[in-house]
C-alpha cells in the first residue's frame, strides 16, 4: 500500500510543477513526470508477490506471473508519451522563435 | 520489496530536484534520473519489456528536451504575485493525497492483483498465439487493435511536429 502512496506522490510533484511554474520547459518536464508516475501506477496494480515475469520459458512451469495486460498497456503508453513530448517540445520552440521567451506570463498577444 | 521503496524514494527526490533547481539544463538532467529510475523499477517489477522500452525512450526524450534548452538557459523570473496561486496548489495537493490515502484501501491490495481478464492471457496465450512472451502476444495478437492505434498516434505526432517545425512557409501571393 505504501507503494501506491508514494507513487502518487510522485504524482502530485508533477502536478505542482504544471500548475506553479512559468516557464514552459518547467511544464513540459511536469507532464512527463506524471506520465512516469501513471505508467508506474498501472505496473503496480499488476504486480503480484513473488511473481515472475510474464515469459515462458521451455523447461520450467508457471507458477504466477505478474500481470501480462497491464504490461502491454504500459508499453503502448510509454511509446504514445514519447511522441507527444516531442509535439510539445516543438511547439515550444517555436514559441520560443516567436517571443524570445518561455515565460507564460508574457505569451499574450491572442490575449483577449 | 525495500528496493522498491528506494527506488521509488530516489524518484520523487530526482522529481522534486527537477521541479525547483534553477537552471534547466540541470532539470533536464535530474528529469533523466527520474526515468532511469523508473527504468530499474520495472525491472523489479518483473516487467522487462516496459524496462527496455522505457530506457530508450528516456534516452530519446533527453535529446530532444536537450535540444529545447541548449542555447536557452534562461535564468527564471521569480517575482510577481503568485502567492494565491501557491495556496491554492498546495491545499489542492493536500486534499488530493488524503482522499487518495483513505480511498486506496478499497484497491486490491499490493501484490494481489485480480487477474479477472489476463488469467484467461496466461492460460491461453502461448496456445493460441504461439509467443512465449505473453506481453507480446497480447499487443500483438490479442489486443492487436491498439497497437493499430498507437501506431496512427505516433504519426500524427510526427506528422505534427514536421509541420510545426518546418523552415519554409506558405508563400504569400
Amino acid at each position: 500500500m505504501s507503494a501506491y502512496f508514494l507513487c502518487l506522490v510522485l504524482f502530485c510533484v508533477g502536478l505542482y510543477c504544471i500548475l506553479r511554474k512559468r516557464n514552459l520547459i518547467k511544464i513540459i518536464i511536469g507532464l512527463a513526470i506524471i506520465e512516469y508516475a501513471v505508467n508506474l501506477f498501472f505496473v503496480l496494480a499488476g504486480y503480484r508477490i513473488h511473481g515472475r515475469a510474464p515469459i515462458l520459458a521451455a523447461d520450467q512451469e508457471i507458477v504466477n506471473m505478474v500481470d501480462p495486460l497491464v504490461q502491454a498497456i504500459v508499453l503502448t503508453a510509454i511509446v504514445i508519451g514519447l511522441a507527444t513530448t516531442a509535439l510539445i517540445v516543438a511547439i515550444a520552440i517555436r514559441i520560443y522563435d516567436k517571443y524570445g521567451t518561455f515565460d507564460i506570463t508574457r505569451i499574450n498577444k491572442l490575449k483577449g | 520489496m525495500i528496493e522498491l521503496h528506494l527506488l521509488l524514494l530516489f524518484m520523487i527526490v530526482g522529481a522534486i530536484v527537477a521541479v525547483e533547481v534553477g537552471d534547466l539544463i540541470s532539470s533536464v538532467v535530474a528529469v533523466g534520473a527520474v526515468g532511469l529510475g523508473l527504468s530499474l523499477v520495472f525491472l523489479v517489477l518483473k516487467a522487462p519489456d516496459l524496462a527496455i522500452t522505457q530506457l530508450v525512450v528516456e534516452i530519446l526524450c533527453l535529446i530532444i528536451l536537450i535540444r529545447a534548452t541548449i542555447k536557452r538557459d534562461l535564468p527564471l523570473i521569480k517575482s510577481g504575485r503568485w502567492h494565491f496561486n501557491t495556496f491554492s496548489t498546495l491545499l489542492f495537493i493536500v486534499v488530493f493525497l488524503l482522499l487518495a490515502f483513505i480511498s486506496l484501501h478499497d484497491l486490491p491490495g499490493f501484490g494481489k492483483p485480480l487477474l479477472r481478464v489476463a488469467s484467461n492471457y496466461l492460460r491461453e496465450g502461448f496456445l493460441r498465439t504461439g509467443s512465449a512472451n505473453l506481453v507480446t502476444s497480447v499487443i500483438l495478437d490479442f489486443r492487436a487493435y491498439d497497437t493499430l492505434g498507437e501506431a496512427t498516434v505516433l504519426f500524427t505526432a510526427v506528422m505534427g511536429v514536421m509541420v510545426v517545425m518546418r523552415r519554409i512557409g506558405r508563400k504569400k501571393e
